[in-house]
């Protein structure tokens, strides 16, 4: 019979001694909560506009600088920050020695050809290994395209409107924080029972605990209860980090339960399972690595699987902790109860899976 | 009634290595048996068989009249153990650990009391990992008395630790044992033996090679009590043709070995070395220890890398 008072027992001196394991606690809650604020730091806001240095050489022409009002249309466009520079300025000795490849050069007489209709070029600094270059072509051809209309008096007639998918804007820290939610799932109760069991087993200390009244089964319950409350804590915290620090739009609903169950179920049985069939911990920790790494980075942690190659996605969906991430995703963020479903019913057999063959294979005492 | 009864006990490891080989022994109420023997003489195996941790190829096994592998959860409830090279969670204090057990046999205990017991008062809220051996050692002991056993069973309670800390631990067992608990020790260490059992078993390869108490294995396998002179050969042979005795002159050590069959023939040897005029030196009696005896009985004494090979192969056959 499985007792609940030997799992509390058992749970709550596995709880102080996590507790009291520095290491531990930083890699179970402090590390993801580091990666949300990195990530979010690197890919919140900063990302729509793009420093670029301009240098106005225009003079004017008729009581009118259009060279002014080129870089000041610019600098409200989303994409664009521009910076001025004094004309005095070696304007390719100043990019260099700020390094920096962007930058636009308007000619001496922009405004007095511009009115006289005659064709005049702005030049645009770029480098052909910076991502941002194309942007800033395209911005400023978009813009010139635009001063030219407006010379003859023309109008634009097709404009743009973004708009995603849903009802509301989807953003990259949006993907995060489910995905990172999904890393500490898998790492922590993975790499702690392969090390445990791996260790346990070799220093015979599941030997002991099978003198006392404790079954193999209520000491796994309690390390599975004891991961699931670690797991509750960094989702609670990542979400709050999430929507407080970042504007992360989430939605919090109970189809969030069974993922935050059967996740540390499913990798802490995965974990018991490595540290069994490993023949030393050393075995086991490589073993351990071997399995968790691939999941780490290919499941939807920290980008969408449907940027990677068709092969690398059907890898993907053979990794458990994809039907995490995939699910938390489907509730978080896209609303998307029916494949909420689909995730929680294959996780849940995998799960089962796992959990059975791990409880068949561990063993407390030896033939 | 015994408190334990090993029968015919075997067990192999594979189809070669005889781990314990047709054992049989029985341990009253109150005794402290020690298990003696070199590393892979199989002493962990037969601990382990009747703490109900391994299973046994045949023979019979009765704990406290249970069967320790069947009733298992029954015999547990009633023995203390010790592991050889105990350890614990790593964060866990010796207090805590004693609530945990208590809480997993669900009995009430003064916590305090049991550390006092086990001389670990001082160090009850040092977490296990920062404990030194002989601490660790005896939170092991401390842990094995949770649930009041009536036999423990400590597996090489002493090794690996230093003098003072052996001598800490075997105050500890000598207390249990005035207590009336019934102790199977398994040790390398003969003094250790010697100190604390009231009987022991020898073995070696799987077998017994000798039990009883150690009184009785020195005076069975030992070669009694020798009177030993410093002296000559002539003396040696001026002894031995004026007196019923016999002695044996080594000439490297100048000492001449006399065996007593009764106390009073060393009156006869000295005597006949006075009568003789020739000069003699000091003069001691002898008499086989344990260890004596132990070297004789396991009549290739390891070397330390046979020992290791032994240890080795006992470990491939513990997987």
């Amino acid at each position: 019979m499985v007792s609940l008072k030997r799992i509390s027992v058992d749970f709550k001196v596995f709880s102080i001694g996590y507790l009291r394991n520095k290491f531990g606690l930083f890699f179970g809650l402090i590390f993801p909560v580091v990666l949300i604020l990195i990530f979010g730091a690197i890919f919140s806001g900063g990302t729509g506009t793009i420093n670029v240095y301009a240098q106005n050489q225009d003079t004017g022409a008729f009581g009118q600088n259009i060279g002014n009002q080129f870089l000041t249309a610019l600098n409200e466009s989303s994409t664009i920050k521009v910076i001025t520079v004094d004309v005095s300025e070696n304007f390719q000795d100043y990019l260099a020695t700020h390094s920096v490849a962007d930058g636009i050069v308007i000619p001496t007489n922009f405004t007095e050809n511009y009115i006289l209709e005659k064709q005049v070029n702005i030049t645009v600094y770029g480098s052909p290994a910076s991502s941002t270059s194309e942007i800033v072509m395209g911005t400023v051809n978009g813009y010139s395209n635009y001063f030219n209309l407006q010379r003859f008096n023309g109008t634009m007639i097709i404009g743009l409107t973004s708009a995603t998918v849903n009802t509301k804007q989807t953003a990259y820290i949006d993907f995060l924080i489910p995905g990172l939610i999904g890393f500490s799932i898998l790492t922590n109760p993975m790499f702690s029972l392969v090390n445990i069991t791996a260790d346990y087993k070799k220093n015979k200390l599941f030997k002991q605990l099978s003198l006392t009244p404790l079954t193999k089964i209520e000491w796994l319950i309690a390390k599975v209860l004891f991961y699931i409350a670690l797991s509750v804590a960094g989702f609670l915290l990542m979400v709050g980090i999430g929507v407080f620090l970042f504007e992360a739009h989430i939605t919090l609903s109970l189809w969030l339960i069974p993922f935050l169950f059967l996740g540390p179920l499913l990798f802490a049985s995965l974990g018991m399972l490595v540290g069994t069939v490993a023949k030393n911990p050393e075995t086991a920790g490589v073993i351990g690595n071997i399995v968790t790494f691939p999941m780490m980075f290919l499941a939807g942690t920290f980008f969408p699987i449907d940027i990677m190659p068709g092969y690398l996605q059907s890898i993907a969906h053979a990794l458990p902790l994809f039907y995490v991430t995939e699910g938390l995703n489907n509730v978080m963020v896209y609303n998307n109860r029916s494949n909420a479903l689909i995730d929680v019913t294959v996780l849940g057999i995998i799960t089962l899976v796992i959990f059975v063959l791990a409880v068949k294979l561990f063993k407390w005492k030896e033939d | 009634m015994f408190s334990i009864e090993v029968t015919n006990l075997k067990k192999s490891y594979g189809s070669s290595l005889k781990a314990v080989d047709n054992i049989s022994f029985n341990v009253e109420h109150g005794e402290v048996f020690g298990l003696l023997g070199p590393n892979g003489a199989g002493k962990t195996t037969t601990i382990e068989i009747m703490e109900g941790l391994r299973a046994r190829d045949s023979g019979n096994v009765k704990i406290l009249g249970l069967d320790p592998w069947k009733d298992g959860y029954e015999v547990h409830k009633k023995i203390g153990v010790i592991p050889q090279d105990f350890t614990f969670f790593e964060k866990t204090t010796p207090k805590e650990a004693i609530d945990y057990y208590a809480d997993l046999f669900n009995v009430k205990v003064d916590a305090n009391a049991i550390l006092k017991e086990v001389l670990l008062v001082e160090e009850k809220n040092h977490v296990f990992e920062n404990l030194s051996g002989g601490q660790k050692q005896k939170m092991g002991l401390a842990l094995s008395l949770v649930n009041s056993p009536d036999i423990l069973f400590l597996d090489e309670p002493t090794t690996g630790l230093d003098p003072n800390a052996r001598r800490a631990i075997w105050e500890v067992i000598r207390r249990l044992k005035t207590k009336g608990k019934t102790i199977i020790l398994t040790t390398h260490y003969l003094d250790e033996a010697q100190q604390l059992s009231d009987r022991v078993a020898i073995m070696d390869h799987g077998h017994i090679v000798a039990m009883g108490t150690t009184e009785e294995i020195i005076q069975q396998y030992g070669s009694g009590e020798r009177l030993e002179i410093h002296g000559s050969q002539q003396l040696t042979d001026y002894i031995n043709a004026n007196t019923e005795l016999s002695g044996e002159y080594d000439t490297d050590t100048e000492i001449i070995s006399i065996p007593l069959k009764k106390k009073i023939d060393m009156l006869a040897a000295l005597a006949a070395a006075e009568q003789s005029g020739m000069k003699w030196g000091e003069i001691q009696t002898h008499q086989d220890s344990l260890e004596d005896v132990f070297i004789k009985l396991i009549n290739e004494p390891l070397s330390e890398q046979e020992e290791e090979i032994e240890t080795k192969t006992n470990k491939k056959g513990h997987r």
